[in-house]
């Protein structure tokens, strides 16, 4: 389906030409940190400071105090649709991601149906452009069906709109498939995604130490993750072509990056928000808001992921958001599904690296827009003139309790629930749309 | 984060008994003493006290058992409880009926205690979570987390021997990864103040971290056995032979299997204990499972007089004595 038609079918949308005044802006693509106004034209950024000529804006709004800074972009986010209704839609999750502060997002390839052909990249197009209010980026399976035997054919995918590949969840057993994948999408100059699991060590449900040796969980020891990561790595060695780790757990799993890129392979990585902030000990007595993949590790672990986020080895902060229906998540711990609710708290959870890691909030929103985007290879996360007016303000000093209650996002599991954080997004505007606005 | 201890309500009473973790010394004297009298009871020629009359107890098994139910159903006839016995196959509630329907629809039935046995760790705790507040579950084994009923019966067996618990050592062989029986023995051990505790088994049968549980490891049976005051056996389940955990029966008889040879290297009045069902010349010679140093038929006495004290401190009359725990705790 070419684009235009897309865009007929589009939601209306009700764009509104804007005048952001009084606001501090950060835009880390730009390296601009400054008091100053921002001005909104057909959707589009026209201008930094003064309102050009003739310029009139429909709104005005008044953002003293607050941050005005682009859209979020998420690189891993799960709308659950098609296939998982009751978790999620594309609807229910972009409203979410609209609360989040987020305006681009990528969905990997796991739903059901799986994307591994180019009819399901335009569904998904066609049901984000008609229903959902944030810019909805896919990427494709890189086997068929997931199951790590048959390259999909990723380059038709590439052409239908995905902005790269990914076997998500499903690592892939054989070295030998690994390797024609990676050189296959080398080829076609497309990025994939690695979610670094050692199948034969990954069976379990919790970091093998003393928190699952106390309850009696089966463990994934943190060489489940390197030496996944090690065996891709030795094989970007030998193909090149462009590599992104997902959701690194691991101190470990750092200093392989880090080596790597040391080196100079063509390899990024980033971390989720949640394990920024949790160890293996949130689990206490088998809370199951807490069973993720990769599962939460140690303080050593945790501490050593925020100065991988600092050092600019993992490049960006991802929310992971996984929606589940409560179902999902009531029954004894390893029987429940894996993943958290995270977009609405992926920015107040990355803000806390302001205060952890002494970062400054302009480094810690560049892993949350221009970088991502760089990796998705997408023209977002910037506020250069021009550009989609995606735009995220929010007000840095404020205090607010997460009550899961609260949010769009139809999944409710969040191990953050109660928890006092710092940083409450105010207005998300998509292309010159207000899509959410918390007053 | 979880972290509230729900196993005593606000009075400090017992509520629910799930794990040894998260009771201090005192409450586990407590439960101990509360045994004596019952583990007279048993003698006597009536058996029975009116204790729990008038209470439902249901026995929830989603695992086979044997010895387990059957003390469990004995100790609650004994107060005088009415008793439910029901065994689930788990492969037919994954088919349809989901544990939380399940136990709602057991909940309308007005019973008072569930008594739980699931293979996944965490499953007592999850029921105890999500049961009506007036509802007591007893944790019969969940996993490989915890099993505190027998932990405090080898307890209980372990003092009616050695009187104090301080200067012993105690040597726990065998397959400590996958055993919820070792985990609770190494808690209550640990709370009751034994001095020294010696995990011994392969690597492959040890779990990550485990000496954070306060023990020493050992990975020879013979050094581990020196100078023992008590030698606790575990089951070796059959099915760890296969994913390359042991490479056979024999091989692990010969290296981890107490035989008299080996128990020559603890003190002579060591006593021997099993948590049962006891594999013959795998784990252990039967000379030693029937000789003088065996206490493995009074481990199975004493479980009935531990679940007797266990269900009238969690279901009986409130004010009375038997229901506090450890004073005022």
């Amino acid at each position: 389906m070419p684009d235009s038609h897309l865009l007929r079918l589009a939601r209306q949308s009700e764009q509104l030409d804007i005048s952001i005044i009084n606001g501090r802006i950060i835009d880390p693509a730009n390296q601009i940190d400054s008091h100053t106004d921002i001005h909104i034209q057909n959707g589009k950024i026209l201008a930094l400071g003064q309102a050009p000529d003739g310029f009139k804006a429909q709104k005005v709004i008044d953002v003293t105090d607050r941050v005005v800074c682009p859209g979020l972009v998420d690189m891993r986010v799960r709308l659950r649709e098609p296939g998982f209704e009751t978790k999620g839609t594309i609807a229910s999750e972009t409203r979410a991601a609209a609360a989040g502060g987020v305006t681009s997002l990528c969905c990997p390839p796991d739903t059901n149906p799986i994307i591994d052909n180019a009819a399901m990249v335009k569904l998904i197009r066609l049901k984000a452009a008609t229903e959902g209010v944030a810019k909805v980026y896919t990427l494709s399976a890189l086997t068929q069906q997931l199951k790590g035997e048959k390259l999909s054919e990723m380059r038709e995918l590439k052409d239908a709109g995905c902005v790269g590949t990914t076997n998500a969840l499903n690592p892939v057993k054989s070295t030998l498939i690994m390797r024609r994948a990676l050189e296959y999408a080398a080829s076609h100059n497309i990025t994939v995604f690695i979610q670094p699991f050692e199948p034969w060590l990954s069976d379990g449900c919790a970091h093998e130490g003393v928190v699952s040796t106390r309850l009696g969980l089966a463990g994934i020891p943190e060489s489940a993750e390197t030496i996944a990561i090690a065996r891709d790595l030795q094989l970007i060695e030998l193909i090149g072509g462009r590599t992104h780790f997902c959701q690194l757990s691991s101190a470990g799993s750092i200093q392989l990056i880090r080596q790597a890129q040391k080196a100079g392979l063509p390899v990024t990585a980033d971390v989720t928000s949640h394990h920024l902030h949790l160890t293996e000990m949130d689990i206490g007595f088998f809370d199951s808001n807490c069973h993720v993949l990769p599962p939460l590790r140690t303080q050593r672990d945790m501490e050593a992921l925020r100065h991988g986020v600092q050092s600019d080895i993992l490049s960006c902060i991802v929310s992971d958001h996984q929606p589940h229906d409560s179902d999902a998540k009531l029954a004894p711990f390893a029987e429940t599904e894996p993943g958290i609710s995270g977009i609405e708290t992926l920015l107040p959870l990355a803000l806390k690296l302001v205060d952890r890691q002494n970062m400054s909030l302009m480094e810690v929103i560049s892993r949350l827009t221009i970088q991502p985007a760089r990796i998705l290879n997408i023209a977002e996360g910037t506020l250069s003139t021009g550009q989609d007016a995606d735009i995220c303000i929010f007000d840095p000093e404020a205090y607010w309790r997460v009550e899961k209650e609260k949010f769009l996002s139809k999944g409710k599991n969040t191990p953050f629930h109660g928890w006092e954080l710092k940083g409450q997004v105010e207005y998300t505007i998509k292309t010159g749309e207000i899509v959410f606005s918390r007053k | 984060m979880i972290t509230k201890n729900i196993q005593l309500d606000e009075q400090g009473r017992l509520k629910h008994f799930l794990s040894i973790e998260g009771f201090k010394r005192q409450h586990l004297i407590s439960i101990l003493d509360a045994a004596e009298p019952f583990a007279n009871v048993q003698e006597q020629a009536v058996k029975k006290v009116p204790l729990l009359r008038g209470k439902t107890i249901v026995n929830l098994f989603f695992e086979a058992s044997t010895r387990t139910r059957t003390t469990f159903e004995l100790a609650a006839k004994r107060l005088s409880a009415d008793v439910l016995n029901i065994n689930i196959n788990t492969s037919a509630t994954k088919k349809g009926e989901s544990l939380l329907d399940m136990l709602h629809n057991l909940e309308s039935m007005h019973c008072d205690m569930f008594v739980v046995r699931h293979n996944q760790s965490g499953a007592a705790h999850f029921i105890a979570q999500h049961v009506s507040p007036h509802i007591s579950v007893i944790n019969a084994g969940d996993g490989c987390h915890s099993h505190p009923s027998q932990a405090m019966l080898d307890m209980f067996t372990i003092r009616r021997h050695k009187k104090e618990f301080a200067n012993l050592k105690v040597v726990i062989v065998g397959d400590i990864l996958h055993s919820r029986v070792a985990r609770s023995e190494m808690h209550a051990l640990t709370t009751l103040g034994v001095s020294e505790i010696r995990v011994v088994g392969p690597k492959t049968l040890i779990p990550t971290g485990i000496d954070t549980f306060g023990v020493h490891v050992y990975h020879n049976l013979q050094e581990a056995l020196v100078d023992a005051d008590v030698v606790i056996m575990l089951r070796l389940q059959k099915e760890r032979m296969q994913g390359a955990l042991l490479p056979s029966e024999g091989e692990y008889y010969q290296h981890y299997g107490l035989t008299e040879k080996k128990l020559a290297y603890a003190k002579p009045d060591a006593i021997v204990m099993h948590p049962g069902p006891i594999n013959r010349g795998v784990e252990i010679a039967s000379s030693i499972a029937d000789g003088p140093q065996s206490v493995i038929l009074e481990q199975v006495t004493n479980g009935i007089a531990i679940r007797m004290a266990v269900m009238s401190q969690a279901l009986g009359p409130r004010g009375s004595d038997s229901s506090r725990i450890g004073g005022n705790a």
